[in-house]
């Protein structure tokens, strides 16, 4: 399609320029992780295997490895458990209210982890004001039962359901209503259709949610962090952290081949489920227009209350403990009309300056990298879908890496990348540029693909009338591609702030004084035994993510079918 | 307005050809329509002449300007051809006057004379009270005539219009076609009207292309199309009737010839001296109790007026008026008059995948 004219008209030379697009793209997006592999083979010092192996054979990265596996395999089991359960009575059953129930089951996901793990850590143990509340508080001195492995993996599990929830919808959506119809006229009662038709369908997506959670539990940070430095319980996110964070970047070699280690787990994981599902996949043949339905009957009311039960204890719970929490004049304090205040609301959002320069920080580089994002993403989805080469479709396969390896892996790439400048005396380590070109790379994919589904499908015809009526590539991208997928964009945009308000795993590693992001501050403040600080600083992102989320909503007829990720 | 040129334009798609050495030529002002059943490569023909595709070969040319040939390309927006989309391709982010506006915003023309020619395109094409409205408010031929006031708004050298109605009602289409008529006589712009159905590309069209497998079979006024198709594709495509393979005997006057047709004798128009086939329509048929031709009826339509017998004789299936019912089964005697006489080479293939085509 593309051709060169010897005219040098103005839609020519832009038709030109606008492939230059993918230059930076693949630069920022995928620049990090090559210089990462790179970095495992002792890029610089000569090819080596030497970090490799003293690294490999040393007895914390084999414990934190076993530690890592552990929570993530565990995280993954309650996880699958959780989501499954809702997934196959949302989608495939006659119960109320599926719209707020799938938008309560998304909060935990879009909450940050180490607001969940400060949440949960609010509702047991002795300092808990909600259990001192109605009496049930354990003894001062008796442990915080969170701080161990079993913590770890329950909070993995919760934060991560909806991963396995979405998928195993779609999934459950795609198998036709009479496949049953036709099980049931064989003669097959109800608990052999769910085993021999069902469940063997539904398969394929269970397993591709399972492998989804499994890859982001493993990366998961925030929630080892909370729970497992204060219990000695590594794993290889927190060790990267501890030895980062303790010694500098004198130890990078090593911690970049910690971080390998983690991506290849990762990689492992998913190579593991695409072999399965290759295995055993079925196509479904002849999709017809109604999807399966059943009615629960006398049921429906008792599985509805257990539902909302299960809501209100992985959300609604947490989410008052935290907020009592954040309402007590001191840690330890009880909580009662006379006593409750909004003193430390007061602090974290007008005082103190390390929190409102944090929240100052992460709303800049939310909405800059949600700005900077969607300019890229149009012209670069545009150039995707109409004119598609070699190389953007390279690119458009190799854009989720920074997304899909885990956020350490990411950051400990961006350092090794952006420590020295090429070519320059210059570092961005330490400065707020590191985080953002950070998240450029990591949430490109989160921008992208809501804008591509959009431009995939506009009538083409759109644009060629624009172009038969004399208007040139440019003034085509702007005053029709734009506005067609604007709403898509937006959605886009949304998403980014939110994903990257939220982000602590990237940030923890880059930030510095006066860098500091939501995220490293409210896990700080904790650290330090600032916890009703803490505590209202996470309730007021809670807040605001809702808000968010609301708002994304609140505009979901506008958007492109699979825009929302909690809408499919 | 200007001229259209084809000359050897050839284009195929991941190895299937498309268009085959299509050579033709339109009058500046002129209304061709291009004819031809699904995948006969007119939408191709089409779009490398509005510049969105390029041809693998040959040359297209408006008004004596080189559009495209194997050293030069120039891209759509630089042409000055009006496109009208089957799926009308109206923004739907822009109101009815701000899609007719566009072409002249493109061209930076000022606010005034925009303005004007707006409500011009608007009241030429019945649009003026709908001028503010969103397109998804609009009904299906509302939407349409947005397309046509945006495509002429802009005075274009050329208009193509890609089976505009193949959206719309029975009703709407008749309506439409009036439409079309009359554009094309206020504007007296060359047009190319692509469609796949025979009715509209002989009732608007002054000349008719019919395409087939990539190739112009037939390019010619409707009525000579009808009259006197020049093969087998388009005496069957085109118009009611029958081809049936036949046998020259003897001269018979000017552009006359004695043929043998279902074992009779008859006279034959033709163009050529060895026509191998002959287009029999109905009105090529009447029907007397005591002609020797007898066949046997097989369907009876009422048409308001008349009926239309569908009858079979020596192995063929013919198609008849009549003025009375008649019933299935019955057996009637024929007499032809005057069918058209054509030779066709490669008539017998050719009839074959039609027949599979239909």
């Amino acid at each position: 399609m593309s051709v060169a004219s010897p005219r040098l008209g103005g839609s020519r030379s832009a038709d030109r320029l606008l492939p230059l697009i993918l230059v930076p793209v693949a630069l920022i997006a995928l620049g990090p992780v090559l210089r990462l592999l790179l970095e495992g083979i002792g890029f610089g010092e000569g090819i080596t295997t030497e970090h490799l192996s003293t690294v490999l054979t040393r007895d914390s990265t084999a414990t934190a490895l076993t530690h890592s596996l552990i929570t993530a395999v565990g995280g993954t089991v309650i996880s699958v458990l959780i989501g499954a359960s809702f997934a196959f009575l949302v989608a495939l059953t006659d119960i109320r209210g599926k719209g707020a129930l799938v938008f309560c089951l998304m909060v935990p996901m879009m909450i940050p982890p180490q607001i969940t793990a400060l949440a949960w850590m609010q509702m047991a143990g002795p300092s808990s004001v909600l259990l001192k509340m109605i009496g049930l508080a354990p003894p001062l001195g008796s442990p915080q039962p969170f701080y161990s492995p079993g913590g770890i993996i329950l909070l993995l599990g919760i934060q991560h359901a909806s991963l396995v929830f979405l998928t195993l919808r779609a999934g459950l959506r795609m198998i036709p209503a009479d496949l049953v119809e036709a099980a049931r006229m064989s003669g097959a009662g109800t608990v052999r259709v769910w085993a021999q038709i069902v469940l063997p369908l539904s398969l394929p997506s269970l397993i591709a949610g399972a492998a989804m959670a499994f890859v982001t539990a493993l990366g998961n940070f925030g929630i080892p962090a909370m729970l497992g430095i204060p219990a000695g319980y590594s794993t290889l996110p927190t060790l990267i952290y501890q030895r980062l964070v303790g010694l500098g970047p004198s130890v990078l070699p090593e911690v970049a081949v910690l971080s390998l280690l983690i991506g290849a787990v990762a990689i492992a994981g998913v190579l593991l489920s695409r072999f399965v599902l290759s295995r055993g996949g079925y196509g479904l043949v002849g999709l017809s227009g109604t999807p399966l339905a059943l009615t629960l009957g006398r049921f429906r009311t008792p599985a509805e209350i257990a539902l909302w039960l299960f809501i209100a204890a992985i959300l609604v719970l947490p989410l008052v403990a935290l907020l009592v929490t954040s309402l007590i004049p001191a840690y330890g304090a009880r909580l009662s009309f006379d006593t409750a205040t909004l003193k430390a609301w007061r602090e974290v959002l007008f005082v103190q300056p390390v929190t409102t320069r944090a929240y100052a920080n992460s709303l800049m580089l939310a909405s800059l990298a949600a700005a900077l994002l969607m300019a890229v993403c149009l012209p670069l989805a545009w150039l995707m879908e109409r004119r598609p080469s070699r190389i953007s479709r390279a690119l458009d396969a190799l854009i989720d890496l920074p997304y899909a390896l885990p956020g350490v892996v990411l950051s400990i790439a961006c350092i090794l990348a952006f420590i020295n400048l090429p070519f320059t005396d210059l570092t961005l380590y330490g400065t707020i540029w590191i985080i953002l070109l950070a998240y450029l790379a990591r949430f490109f994919v989160v921008m992208l693909r809501p804008i591509q589904a959009s431009v995939s499908q506009m009538d083409p015809a759109m644009e060629e009338a624009a172009a038969s009526t004399g208007a040139r590539l440019g003034r085509r991208l702007r005053t029709i591609v734009l506005p067609l997928a604007a709403p898509s964009a937006a959605a886009g945009a949304i998403l980014v702030f939110l994903t990257a308000v939220n982000e602590l795993t990237v940030s923890a590693l880059l930030w510095s004084s006066g860098t500091e992001t939501l995220g490293v501050v409210i896990y700080n403040l904790e650290d330090s035994g600032e916890t009703v600080m803490a505590s209202a600083l996470a309730m007021s992102i809670v807040l605001l993510i809702v808000l968010l989320m609301g708002l994304v909503q609140a505009g979901a007829k506008h958007f492109p079918k699979g825009v929302i990720p909690w809408q499919s | 307005m200007a001229e259209l040129n084809f000359s050897g334009v050839t284009k195929s798609f991941g190895g299937a050809p498309a268009l085959d050495d299509i050579t033709a030529g339109i009058r500046a002002g002129e209304f061709v329509a291009l004819l031809g059943p699904s995948g006969c490569g007119k939408t191709t023909l089409l779009r490398l002449t509005a510049g969105f595709d390029r041809p693998d070969a040959g040359s297209i040319t408006l008004g004596g300007a080189v559009m495209v040939d194997p050293a030069r390309f120039v891209p759509p927006e630089e042409r000055e051809i009006g496109i009208v989309f089957q799926s009308y391709a109206l923004w739907p982010h822009k109101t009815v006057a701000g899609n007719v506006a566009y072409p002249l915003e493109v061209r930076r023309r000022p606010r005034a004379e925009r303005d004007r020619r707006v409500a011009e395109a608007l009241n030429l094409t019945g649009l003026t009270a709908f001028a503010d409205r969103m397109p998804a408010q609009l009904s299906g031929g509302q939407r349409q005539r947005v397309a046509l006031a945006r495509c002429l708004v802009f005075e274009p050298r050329a208009v193509l219009l890609d089976e505009p109605l193949a959206n719309l009602d029975l009703a709407l289409r008749a309506s439409m076609q009036d439409v079309f008529r009359m554009f094309h006589r206020r504007t007296g712009a060359t047009m190319v009207y692509v469609t796949h159905d025979q009715g509209e590309a002989l009732a608007l069209a002054d000349r008719v292309a019919v395409m087939e497998s990539g190739r112009i079979r037939q390019f010619a006024p409707p009525e000579l199309l009808y009259r006197e198709p020049s093969n087998c594709f388009v005496a069957g495509f085109v118009g009611e009737g029958a081809v049936i393979a036949a046998r020259p005997m003897g001269q018979a006057g000017q552009g006359r010839l004695r043929m043998q047709v279902l074992g009779q004798e008859v006279t034959a128009r033709t163009a050529t001296p060895t026509p191998n086939y002959v287009s029999l329509r109905p009105e090529n048929i009447t029907l007397s109790d005591s002609a020797p031709l007898r066949a046997r009826v097989t369907g009876c339509t009422y048409l308001g007026g008349r009926f239309r017998l569908a009858l079979e004789a020596e192995g063929e299936t013919l198609s008849a008026f009549s003025t009375q019912r008649a019933q299935v089964g019955e057996t009637l005697g024929l007499s032809l008059r005057e069918p058209w006489a054509f030779h066709d080479p490669e008539g017998e293939t050719l009839m074959a995948r039609a027949l599979a085509d239909a």
